[in-house]
């Protein structure tokens, strides 16, 4: 074997010895590396009430009831398969509408009602002009707009 | 055959005679591209639904990231080759991606920070993508420390080239970590199975990836120039000293 051929071979092993490492690594980190639990992977990890967590999702359309003081609500997030009630008090973000994502900081209530210290909008992959909104984000919009008057 | 392909580019002086003509080309229409690009995603891109005006930065944004990532893919490739191959241009080439990488990953970072404000609601968040990317921008310094560390003007020690390829395992971890992980950014717009961007955004945002692309060329070829310069008035120097 040439001297390049090994070098070559060195080389091919080492690049798929360090796929292979960093790939076995992201997947032990599946869980731990996820910024926040789902309503699926929340009801699913038995999480300890009182426990600082993060959780993300959807928020349910015609979900967000607004309390008479005015800072606080409650709304629902869900996934594909799972939903969780969420209580809040403060100012929510501008992109804060129904349908739209949310990832909440906070931590489950021993009613099992996610209470938020802070909500931070999600935004999604879609990327749409105002004009061409489809039916849906454009009601969406208009809740929100109905909703903080 | 590779001997043949490889080192017909391996004689530095007829790299520099493709070299010295194609920089001005690169430069200018990736000048011109890149300025029209911004203009017309500023200007002529009607405001998005949810975002309204903000979502005019991922015409700077993603093209920055785009490079950030390539630039360090670039590395590893050259830096396969400068250890398998010994190819004399490797070095110099991965060494000159270094800087340019470093500086559109920062403007990725800050860009996105930027726009995780108004949109998101926080400047920074440690998730799976912001982290990732931090950390490739991390790795970027790191690699021009050690770089500049090497003894030979413009070329770049082996210990460089084997943490250049180290250091590629983080790209294809950038590009999956939307996937793999629940992350506050959001998943990849463009595909291979193609785009949730409008074609209002996707056009400009196409014509601005091309350009900074070429003006990224554009200054790697600058700066593989400027070594190979450096490193032969290196060589006078040395001959000079002997007499």
């Amino acid at each position: 074997m040439k001297p390049k051929h090994q070098r070559l071979l060195l080389a091919v092993i080492s690049v798929f010895a360090l796929i292979g490492a960093g790939l076995i690594a992201a997947a032990a980190l599946r869980e731990e590396a996820s910024y926040f639990y789902t309503p699926t992977t929340l009801a699913n990890a038995n999480v300890a009430p009182g426990k600082a967590i993060r959780l993300g999702g959807m928020v349910q359309k015609g979900s967000i009831v607004r309390a008479p003081d005015g800072v606080s609500i409650t709304f629902t997030v869900q996934d594909k398969d799972k939903t969780q009630k969420v209580a809040y008090r403060g100012i929510t973000p501008d992109l804060f509408v129904e349908g739209s994502g949310v990832v909440a900081d906070g931590r489950l209530g021993p009613d099992g009602i996610f209470v938020a210290d802070s909500l931070l909008a999600k935004h999604d992959e879609n990327y749409v002009p105002k004009e061409l909104a489809d039916i849906d984000m454009t009601s969406a919009e208009h809740t929100k707009d109905t909703l903080s008057k | 055959m590779h001997r043949r392909v490889m080192h017909r580019f391996a004689n530095p002086a007829r790299f520099l005679r493709i070299a010295k003509p194609l920089t001005p080309w690169l430069l200018w229409l990736g000048i011109a591209l890149t300025l029209g690009a911004c203009l017309w995603g500023a200007f002529f891109t009607p405001t998005e639904r949810l975002m309204g005006d903000t979502v005019k930065i991922i015409f700077v944004h993603v093209p920055a990231a785009w490079l950030g990532m390539g630039g360090w893919t670039g590395i590893a490739i050259a830096s396969i080759i400068q250890l398998v191959w010994r190819h004399p241009l490797a070095g110099v080439s991965a060494r000159a991606i270094a800087v340019p990488g470093a500086t559109f990953a920062a403007i990725c970072l800050i860009t996105g920070s930027i726009w995780g404000r108004p949109t998101w609601g926080t400047w920074w968040v440690w998730d799976g993508r912001l982290t990732s990317m931090l950390v490739l921008f991390f790795l970027y310094l790191g690699y021009i420390a050690l770089s500049n560390a090497s003894s030979e003007k413009g070329d770049t020690s082996r210990v460089a080239a084997v943490f250049g390829i180290i250091g590629a395992v983080n790209i294809p971890i950038i590009n999956r970590s939307v996937i793999w992980w629940e992350s506050q950014h959001q998943k990849a717009s463009i595909t291979l199975g193609g785009s949730s961007i409008d074609q209002a955004y996707l056009v400009p945002l196409f014509v601005s990836v091309a350009g900074f692309s070429l003006l990224f060329g554009a200054l790697v070829l600058m700066r593989m120039r400027t070594a190979l310069a450096e490193m032969r008035i290196e060589a006078r120097m040395r001959r000079m000293a002997d007499y």
